[in-house]
């Protein structure tokens, strides 16, 4: 059947799953939005307030299900507006295919009106672009991006297609989705060599990242932690892969890591790195880092081994896979005074992390949201302090439920991202954000008001640019330099204003009277919630420090 | 530790490509001596060669990265022994009368030839392997370069080896 370029554009992404996509019309996509009209039975759109919300979204809807999101933008702004969206999901691993138009191939390279080179732009912050000049290659090419971006270590994937691409006429069939390229299975001699390495160890640690949720390798790392008789620790981004509950389990390790996990890693002699990659937030000084132990790393992609830091052992493949087989090769291993030891640990760590439960503070704050929310309620955060409270504390029970941004750090990341979670779950979902980063992209509470989407919004408000502001006060002599927000904004009222209830809460006695309220509403809600503006995020190794210079007690500096 | 790798690239023929070599190069901080692109036997592919010096972690890196990329299909890191490695130098000197013999006379030892013999300067063309050429231009630079231009390297395996996808 023969369909214009749009319509093939549409097509695909339905035929490869796509049930819901994101994005913003414009000039250059006014057909693919004509197209989606036609189509709107078979394929959500949901329209966000800005580009770079409906790229957030994407990514949410992608982190949540595992599945590609797919977000649309029309050219020059709107193509640049999706920037920080792609640039977030490269660095975290985030499989997404941004399509963006573009004007007529006759146009392009003349400056054009709202023309920019946006595959020169995205190059470095995608796995692979395509433009497209001709309507013969437009679906084969938007599959291949599907692909490029399920497979191995996933990925941002922009496609951007000229308007008269999208106007010519060309024969469509239906076909499959594309499945994943196939990958080399693990080398088995190199398994050997670790399981030998790890019978040789006297005190393993295993330490995973953001791979072992996409790899969904949780139960598979549990079963060789147990073989290993070894405690498991992670990056930001392997939080909820293993549940908290698991005794072995240590949570976050590094600047801003649990006292137990850093520690115990550091006094590991044997780390068994999984689907993490060693960024500088996680190991500090890569010089002082892991003196003690001996490093064998496995992942999906190569070029991780041994690119921030030089380990001992490099093996490139499925973690899942590697995990499950070295738990059949390892007889079962036993170190009791190693977990007693990591056990001590962990009893300190509750004692340095315990608070009032009266007192209104981060953590009991986190802790006051978790008894409305469920195992599955998926947790979505912006970026500052209150990401490190959350990732620190939260007690997450499954896989996928924890979104944040890791890699770029992107503040104005949560609100979009927790409203492509939920809509693709179709669950509530809870948004932890600060003041500083909601006020980045809270446009989106429009998109949430319209769609009726049950996102609660929890500010942790402490007034100040809360992470900057703890670097300034241990490392910059307390110069406030532009942190101290002394904003006017009610976000009660400016709640109200976009149309939806609004509650705030000054202590515990009221943040407990209005969660059961919030947690009530069908759809939106927000809850204002005042924090201590020198509340820190202890335990914090210094920017290029190392395991010695952890500050637990900053009072003590 | 700090020695040279050349490294041959077969990419796929299309535009765009050398810019996603050379801009991973680039972002990741990755210096190169010399970079060639050029075809190959086949019009599906180019193949672009590359010279840079460091340890064996940093050209393990550099490969591990350029496989990453879409347009990448092979990656081969050339064994000095069994490579064929070659440069093209172009130099322009200017041609005094007095030191024209002198110049003659390094252009036959090294078995150069002059491609141009204007009033004013001579353009010599020197082809052979790296050393070769910065020993010939050490020779030149006494009697007044005046501008010249190197190809970078260009590499194939001896033998019946090839880099195919």
């Amino acid at each position: 059947m023969k369909l214009k370029g749009a319509q093939i554009i549409v097509e695909t992404l339905i035929e490869q799953g796509a049930t819901t996509v994101f994005g913003y019309p414009g000039g250059q996509v006014i057909d693919i939005y004509d197209a989606l009209y036609l189509a709107e039975d078979r394929i959500r759109h949901v329209i966000t307030a800005h580009e770079q919300g409906a790229s957030h979204a994407a990514d949410g809807y992608a982190r949540s299900t595992g599945k590609v999101g797919v977000v649309i933008a029309t050219s020059g702004p709107g193509a640049t507006n999706l920037v920080t969206g792609i640039a977030t999901a490269y660095l975290d691993s985030v499989p997404l295919v941004a399509i963006t138009g573009n004007v007529s191939n006759s146009l392009i390279g003349r400056d054009s009106f709202q023309e920019v080179d946006i595959t020169g732009v995205t190059m470095p912050i995608t796995k692979h672009n395509f433009m497209i000049k001709r309507v013969e290659d437009l679906a084969d090419t938007i599959r291949e991006a599907f692909r490029i971006a399920k497979s191995g270590r996933p990925g941002p994937v922009l496609v951007d297609v000229p308007k008269d691409v999208q106007n010519a006429l060309y024969e469509y069939e239906a076909q499959p989705p594309v499945e994943k390229k196939s990958i080399k299975p693990i080398c088995e001699k190199s398994l050997a060599k670790a399981a030998e390495m790890i019978q040789a160890s006297k005190r393993p640690y295993i330490y995973i990242g953001g791979g072992a949720i996409t790899d969904d390798a949780g139960t598979e790392i549990q079963a060789l932690a147990e073989k290993m008789d070894a405690p498991i620790g992670c990056t930001m981004m392997g939080i909820s892969a293993i549940p908290v509950e698991i005794s072995r389990w240590l949570g976050m390790e590094g600047m801003h890591g649990h006292y137990a996990s850093s520690i115990a890693q550091n006094e590991s002699d044997l780390i068994l790195a999984l689907g993490c990659r060693f960024s500088d937030r996680s190991t500090g000084n890569t010089q002082k880092y892991a003196r003690n132990s001996k490093i064998i790393h496995i992942d999906i992609d190569a070029s991780e081994l041994c690119k921030n830091i030089t380990v001992d052992l490099g093996i490139t493949g499925s973690i899942k896979e590697a995990a499950f087989m070295l738990s059949e090769m390892l007889p079962k291993q036993s170190h009791a005074d190693w977990m007693a030891h990591v056990g001590e640990l962990v009893a300190h760590t509750r004692e340095l992390e315990k608070q009032n439960p009266e007192e209104l503070t981060p953590f009991t704050a986190i802790d006051a949201v978790a008894e409305y929310t469920q195992p599955d309620t998926i947790i979505a955060t912006d970026v500052g302090q209150h990401q490190m409270w959350v990732a620190q504390h939260y007690p997450f029970e499954q896989s996928r439920t924890f979104i944040s941004s890791g890699g770029l750090g992107t503040m104005g990341f949560g609100l979009g991202a927790a409203i492509g979670a939920s809509t693709a779950t179709g669950k509530k979902t809870v948004l932890f954000t600060g003041d500083g980063s909601f006020g980045m992209n809270l446009n989106e509470l429009a998109t949430a008001v319209t769609n009726h989407t049950p996102v609660v919004i929890f500010i942790i408000n402490n007034g100040v640019l809360g992470m900057v502001r703890q670097w300034q006060t241990l490392f910059y002599d307390k110069h406030y330099s532009n942190t101290t927000l002394e904003r006017q904004t009610d976000f009660v009222k400016l709640a109200e204003a976009f149309g939806l209830p609004g509650y705030r809460a000054c202590n515990m006695a009221e943040l407990k009277a209005v969660l059961p309220k919030a947690f009530a509403e069908s759809g939106p809600v927000l809850i204002d919630c005042a924090i201590d503006c020198d509340a820190f995020v202890l335990p914090m190794l210094p920017p290029s420090g190392s395991i010695d210079e952890m500050i637990v007690d900053p009072t003590s500096m | 530790m700090n020695e040279r790798y050349v490294i041959s690239i077969l990419v796929a023929n299309h535009a765009g490509v050398l810019s996603r070599v050379s801009g991973m190069f680039t972002r990741r901080g990755f210096n190169i001596d010399t970079l060639t692109v050029g075809e190959t036997e086949s019009s599906e592919f180019s193949r672009i060669t590359i010279s840079m010096h460091g340890d064996k972690a940093v050209c393990d890196q550099i490969v591990h990265q350029l496989e990453k990329i879409y347009d990448v299909k092979k990656v081969k890191v050339m064994a000095r022994d069994e490579t064929v490695i070659r440069e093209v130098l172009l130099i322009k000197i200017a041609n005094d009368a007095d030191k024209r013999q002198d110049i003659m006379s390094v252009v036959d030892v090294f078995r150069a030839k002059i491609t141009d013999y204007s009033p004013n300067a001579l353009i010599i063309e020197i082809r052979g392997v790296s050393s070769k050429i910065n020993a010939f231009i050490e020779l030149l630079e006494p009697y007044g370069i005046l501008e010249m231009c190197r190809t970078g390297l260009v590499a194939l395996e001896r033998g019946d080896g090839c880099l195919k996808d």
